[in-house]
């Protein structure tokens, strides 16, 4: 009896594989403007009006670029910080 | 036996072999209905917030506009964002 069922998926597949890549990424994406949309209308969003006036959809674009700016601050300062800590513990080992 | 989108594939006993291509196209679906749940979730709960003050015992018309312009402004947000994020990948691979 052959090992593999109808619902088996090879991921070794390459354009399957492609594809989860691909479809990962988006996602990733994605789920990124759903986060990012709801915390800069927090902080960008005063009362809906008949459109996003200019002075709102500035305050979005900014809010994106500060927000990116932070993820990165945030993961240099944090492998900066575990750089030292772990040059202080090796020095107390040695 | 191939529903919609090939979503009957589970219900084939033997041998047949998935089409890949339908597999792709079902999945993509899938992934597009989520994020429509996923954007209407948050709009909810954002014009909700806005729009409604003490809950009285219906909807009233003030409530109603003011929900409706919600939407509107929360998509052209939504679209400025991912304008935006799009913009600063394209720069940061630039940059690489």
């Amino acid at each position: 009896m052959e090992a593999s069922s109808p619902t088996d998926l090879s991921v070794s597949d390459p354009q399957l594989q492609h594809f989860i890549e691909v479809e990962t990424q988006k996602q990733r994406f994605q789920q990124l403007v759903h986060q990012m949309t709801e915390l800069c209308w927090e902080k960008c969003m005063d009362k809906p009006g008949p459109k996003l006036d200019s002075r709102a959809e500035t305050c979005f674009v900014n809010c994106v670029e500060r927000f990116i700016d932070t993820s990165q601050f945030i993961l240099n300062r944090l492998e900066q910080t575990q750089k030292s800590k772990s040059a202080f513990s090796e020095s107390l080992t040695d | 036996m191939a529903g919609k989108f090939g979503l009957d594939f589970m219900a084939g006993g033997g041998n047949e072999k998935l089409d890949p291509g339908l597999v792709m196209e079902q999945v993509k679906v899938q992934i597009a209905v989520a994020n429509a749940q996923e954007l209407l979730q948050r709009m909810t709960d954002k014009c909700f917030r806005k729009c409604i003050g003490k809950p009285g015992s219906s909807l009233d018309n003030s409530e109603q506009k003011c929900i409706a312009m919600c939407m509107d402004r929360y998509m052209d947000a939504w679209n400025t964002v991912s304008r935006a994020y799009n913009s600063r990948l394209q720069r940061e691979r630039a940059n690489m």
